[in-house]
């Protein structure tokens, strides 16, 4: 596939522990780290979807002014951004091994429409909803 | 000069995500009890202060989020399944059908009885959204106190005394 979504980014509130949580307790892997000054382009990457890119902003100046960076750490802390899915094979093997690991979850692994999907949040309050693949 | 009007509670992250450990407590469980002081120990805040924190945060007191988090539940309930309605009632947080029926229909403006004969008449096509977004999309938007609704109901007011004029 040549065309298409390359990156969706988060606004996470520190990107050092978004990096840890998405890499060490999720199990993806760092696509681009690279600083600039004080701008830094982070994004990871699923290892089973390597065409696509999960990027881990910061909201700073200058690319918005320091009140508007303000309440988007707010909004985020608020759980105020928009749903997230992460699909998985097997829901609650997922839910047991990650919460192993010290995921936060909000939802435990329930049956619902024929799969099961449970939540949880990132350490700044992004809430993503995993859901267990259709088999089929 | 802070020229900011909002409480500066209302814009400290790190409370704000401790304050949303609460309300993703409620939503886990709407149906136990949960005293402000419960609240306050989740979100690591004295419980003099959570209230007002929440409610700054979320623009709900937080027993009024919990409310519409059991009357959304039992909503689905009432659609999904064919559970008795005072099954549903205590499966969701109430300890008697009354205040249940009576919270219900405050909030919605239906019996669960009459909502459930309404939704399940109706045709349904199984939705494409993932069902806990679509249930959420669906919560009753309680911008006022059940009490004040209550009274604004036209002969609505539940046994309060009516106020005479002289």
């Amino acid at each position: 596939m040549s065309q298409g979504v390359g990156v969706v980014g988060l606004y996470v509130r520190d990107q050092d522990e978004a990096l840890k949580f998405y890499v060490e307790k999720l199990g993806f892997r760092v696509h681009t780290d690279a600083r600039n000054g004080d701008y830094r382009w982070l994004t990871v990457q699923h290892p089973e979807q390597p065409s696509f890119q999960l990027g881990l902003f910061v909201p700073q100046p200058p690319t918005v002014d320091a009140a508007t960076a303000q309440d988007l750490r707010a909004i985020v802390a608020k759980g105020g951004m928009p749903p997230l899915v992460l699909i998985v094979d097997d829901c609650r093997a997922s839910y047991e091994q990650m919460r192993g690991r010290g995921v936060e979850f909000t939802q435990e692994p329930t049956d619902r429409y024929g799969t099961v999907d449970a939540g949880f949040r990132d350490p700044s309050g992004n809430g993503w909803k995993m859901i267990q693949a259709r088999q089929g | 000069m802070d020229m900011d009007a909002r409480p500066r509670a209302a814009r400290d992250p790190a409370l704000l995500r401790r304050l949303l450990r609460a309300k993703d407590r409620m939503d886990a469980a709407s149906h136990e009890d949960w005293p402000v002081q419960r609240l306050a120990r989740v979100s690591d805040v004295s419980a003099a202060h959570f209230a007002r924190s929440f409610k700054d945060a979320f623009g709900v007191p937080p027993h009024r989020y919990l409310l519409t988090r059991r009357i959304e539940r039992a909503t689905a309930l009432l659609r999904d399944t064919d559970l008795p309605i005072l099954d549903i009632a205590l499966q969701t947080g109430w300890n008697s059908l009354g205040t249940f029926g009576r919270t219900f229909r405050d909030i919605t403006g239906e019996s669960p009885g009459a909502l459930r004969a309404r939704e399940q008449a109706a045709p349904r096509s199984p939705a494409p959204v993932p069902g806990c977004y679509l249930s959420a999309a669906h919560r009753p938007d309680l911008t006022i106190a059940v009490s004040e609704k209550r009274r604004l109901q036209p002969g609505g007011d539940n046994g309060a005394p009516i106020e005479e004029l002289p």
